[in-house]
């Protein structure tokens, strides 16, 4: 038994230290989720495309919304203050603060689009974490650990797009019907979109792109060629917030 | 050594009784925030950062400007600074213990603080200053102890103890720069986005921290034995001045740069300080009140006569800290968050809770120098006759 | 010396104090033993019984950081087995009695796991 309890603690240890070492960690190989499609695959980047367009044909739709909060037991407060919102909609104007949209198609640019974490390449917020409890996977998902953020809220001082929302309560009674498939978050941690990664992990799309059927959000891998987004970046001009920042958001909006 | 904080006249222990209420205060809020979470601050979504935050900042600052006593006095042998240079010290620990603490309440999570240290992470800045923290404490408080401790027993401080002293200076120019990189690096925060943060900061904290030096030197020759002199509080006065002069012409150059070149998401953040955005004028009337006390300040200290006045020149002091305090212990975190990166300006209004812990974490400074004083002058035999 | 009745009778309150545990189990007799019930489906926890009670923590730790940091969520055991790394999917699907599982010895140690802030505990019928 000293034996095994060695080995936990290593295998404790090695993991928090997020150490490479396949070696010592023999025993999770096995692993490998059907997203990554083995280690043999070449990289995988996450991406996601946005048709507002798609969206304006039925203007008071929240499916999107509704399925990504409710997977991940998004609370909702009467407080706009303590609001937590991992996707939502924002005004053209405001979600392009840098673009100058007066002239602009105004079908499209006086109305919301949907909005949330851009999943930087270069993420400012993971560059100010002082716990690592925000990083970049290698397929490009900036993660959250929710069991390590001490709520110092200097991601939210660095992300250029409000992305971020902080706990400044339990959220718990605020859940209007609780996922038991999905943790909830305690008060005084920072939360946002991971694009899924519980999904990703078992292959499947996120819920958002799941739940639209005006096919309004596309998913994909942007390494791939002939992937959808990579089809749909081809043929059409996109957006992205901020670009000017070097970020590098991997969220496009189709215009 | 601490003994001597335990023999004291009924004027002192009273007033570390009315020191200690208002900590007590601040703890039963801290509790209550504990328990609910910061959503009993007026803090949200779009401005996350407050008092806690614009509190610690001004601190810095002041911890900072102990070097504007040390320096002169180990590095040009200015012999003037010498009765003042453990009283710089002892200010210094005090305001870097309230930053910790400001830090410290302002976490979601408090009871993972550690976790800064178990997993370091060199490419955040607030590590770096943590670090530069923890070591100016450590400096601080071995510097004061041995010094303190060689003047009672009336011998020169030892050897080894120079290097470390000439050491805090660079290193009291470092906290108050990195915490200015905490705020400046962040390209989505345009109002600390220049390359003025760190200067101005230092300008700032060089005049605060001094101009509160001077009023402790009024205070302590009032209550006790000890009296700076004359000439050191003249002395400190012109660094007040210079120090002043320049954070105001700093102050200045952002706002030329901002307003003249007019690009919405620099001059939008001082125009919310200056004539309100969006109908939010909150900050308004403090940012005009400090812009007078500076003002006010500046005609006193630069003026030889009434700087060499003591009577005004605590008035100009207490115009410097304030009109100071208004600047970078309100203005400068808060404004950074209006507008949002979205546009959108959020009231922000400390509550009871955040203004009663705020107090409590001065109260607890304000007990530290206290105590510390206590101790240097009863070394001295210069306590209350 | 004038002070030495209060220095003893400070002595004897703080060792009074110190001893409370052993004094206070004379007096009320030892705190029982909690005996955790172990409501199962499977013959074997995904570790044996033995190793599981004692290092089911570290065990734990070890499957919250590889499923989170590092993606992967399959958890190979020693006798080749695999499982999914979750605690209300996989640990509670199999002891879904908390109160009698996890509470019995947490409570009786005096140790609050914060797993349950976040992670949804399961139903019970109480």
């Amino acid at each position: 038994m000293g034996e095994d309890r060695r080995r936990f603690l290593k295998l404790a240890g090695l993991t928090a230290l997020c150490a490479a070492g396949k070696g010592s960690l023999v025993r999770l190989a096995g692993a490998e989720s059907p997203a990554k499609g083995g280690a043999a695959k070449k990289k995988i980047r996450w991406a996601m495309v946005v048709d507002p367009r798609k969206c304006l044909e039925k203007e008071a739709c929240t499916a999107c919304i509704d399925a990504c909060n409710h997977a991940h037991n998004v609370p909702a407060f009467d407080n706009p203050k303590h609001e937590v919102k991992w996707i939502w909609k924002e005004p053209f104007a405001d979600a392009f603060l840098d673009q100058d949209v007066r002239y602009i198609d105004q079908a499209l640019t006086t109305k919301p689009v949907f909005v949330f974490c851009n999943h930087c390449d270069n993420p400012p917020c993971v560059r100010v974490c002082p716990t690592k409890a925000t990083w970049k996977r290698e397929d490009g998902v900036v993660m959250m650990d929710w069991h390590r953020c001490i709520g110092c809220r200097y991601c939210m001082a660095a992300c250029p797009y409000g992305s971020r929302s902080f706990n400044w309560e339990d959220p718990r009674p605020h859940i209007k019907q609780v996922n038991p498939d999905f943790p909830t978050r305690t008060k005084g941690v920072v939360e946002k979109c991971t694009f899924c990664d519980e999904l990703l992990d078992k292959g499947q799309l996120p819920a958002c792109v799941t739940a639209c059927k005006e096919k309004a959000l596309t998913f994909g891998d942007l390494n791939d060629p002939d992937s959808e987004v990579r089809r749909l970046l081809r043929s059409r001009f996109a957006l992205r917030r901020k670009a000017g920042l070097g970020t590098n958001p991997e969220v496009f909006y189709l215009v | 050594m601490l003994e001597k904080a335990l023999v004291g006249s009924r004027g002192y222990w009273r007033w570390l009784m009315v020191l200690g209420a208002v900590i007590v205060l601040g703890v039963i809020a801290y509790l209550y925030q504990f328990a609910f979470g910061l959503g009993v601050t007026g803090l949200s979504r779009n401005v996350t950062w407050g008092l806690y935050i614009a509190q610690f900042t001004f601190l810095v600052g002041v911890a900072a400007s102990a070097v504007m006593v040390v320096l002169p006095y180990y590095l040009h042998d200015f012999k003037t600074f010498g009765k003042l240079t453990i009283l710089g010290e002892f200010l210094a620990i005090s305001a870097v213990t309230m930053c910790m603490l400001f830090i410290f309440v302002d976490m979601g999570q408090p009871t993972r603080v550690l976790n800064v240290m178990l997993y370091p992470t060199p490419h955040s800045l607030m590590f770096w200053d943590m670090v530069s923290l923890m070591g100016y404490l450590v400096l601080n408080t071995l510097i004061s102890h041995v010094t303190l401790d060689a003047e009672r027993n009336a011998v020169a401080p030892p050897r080894w103890i120079k290097p470390i002293i000439i050491l805090s200076i660079p290193w009291a120019v470092s906290i108050h720069t990195v915490t200015a990189f905490l705020y400046s690096g962040l390209a989505a925060r345009p109002f600390w986005m220049t390359a003025i943060l760190a200067p101005r900061f230092l300008a700032s904290a060089f005049s605060a921290g001094p101009a509160l030096l001077i009023l402790f030197c009024l205070v302590l020759r009032r209550l006790t034995r000890f009296d700076a002199g004359r000439e050191p509080i003249q002395r400190l006065a012109i660094i007040v001045t210079y120090a002043m002069l320049i954070n105001v012409f700093f102050v200045l150059m952002e706002l030329f740069t901002a307003l003249y070149s007019n690009i919405p998401e620099d001059a939008e953040h001082f125009k919310f300080l200056y004539v309100g955005l969006a109908g939010n004028a909150t900050l308004v009337p403090w940012m005009w009140a400090s812009a007078v006390l500076s003002v006010v300040a500046l005609v006193l200290l630069v003026n030889p006569k009434t700087r060499h006045n003591e009577t005004t020149l605590a008035a100009a002091c207490v115009a410097v800290f304030v009109g100071l305090w208004i600047e970078k212990g309100l203005g400068l975190i808060i404004a950074g968050f209006e507008p949002s990166p979205l546009g959108q300006v959020t009231v922000y209004t400390p509550t009871l809770p955040e203004i009663l812990i705020s107090l409590g974490i001065y109260a607890f400074g304000l007990f530290l120098i206290t105590v510390f004083y206590k101790i240097a002058l009863s070394v001295r035999g210069q306590v209350a006759a | 010396m004038r002070d030495r009745a209060w220095i003893f009778i400070g002595l004897a309150a703080f060792l009074a104090l110190a001893l409370a545990p052993v004094w206070q189990s004379a007096l009320h007799g030892a705190a029982r033993k909690p005996e955790p019930k172990i409501v199962t489906k499977a013959k074997q926890c995904v570790e044996p019984t033995a190793e599981m009670r004692r290092n089911h923590m570290e065990l734990l730790n070890a499957w919250r950081d590889t499923v989170v940091r590092r993606g992967q969520r399959t958890y190979l055991a020693a006798d080749g087995k695999t499982v999914t790394m979750s605690l209300s999917g996989t640990c509670m699907s199999c002891h879904p009695n908390k109160k009698e599982f996890c509470d019995a010895c947490h409570n009786y140690l005096a140790v609050s796991p914060y797993c349950w802030e976040c992670h949804i505990e399961p139903k019970e019928k109480s």
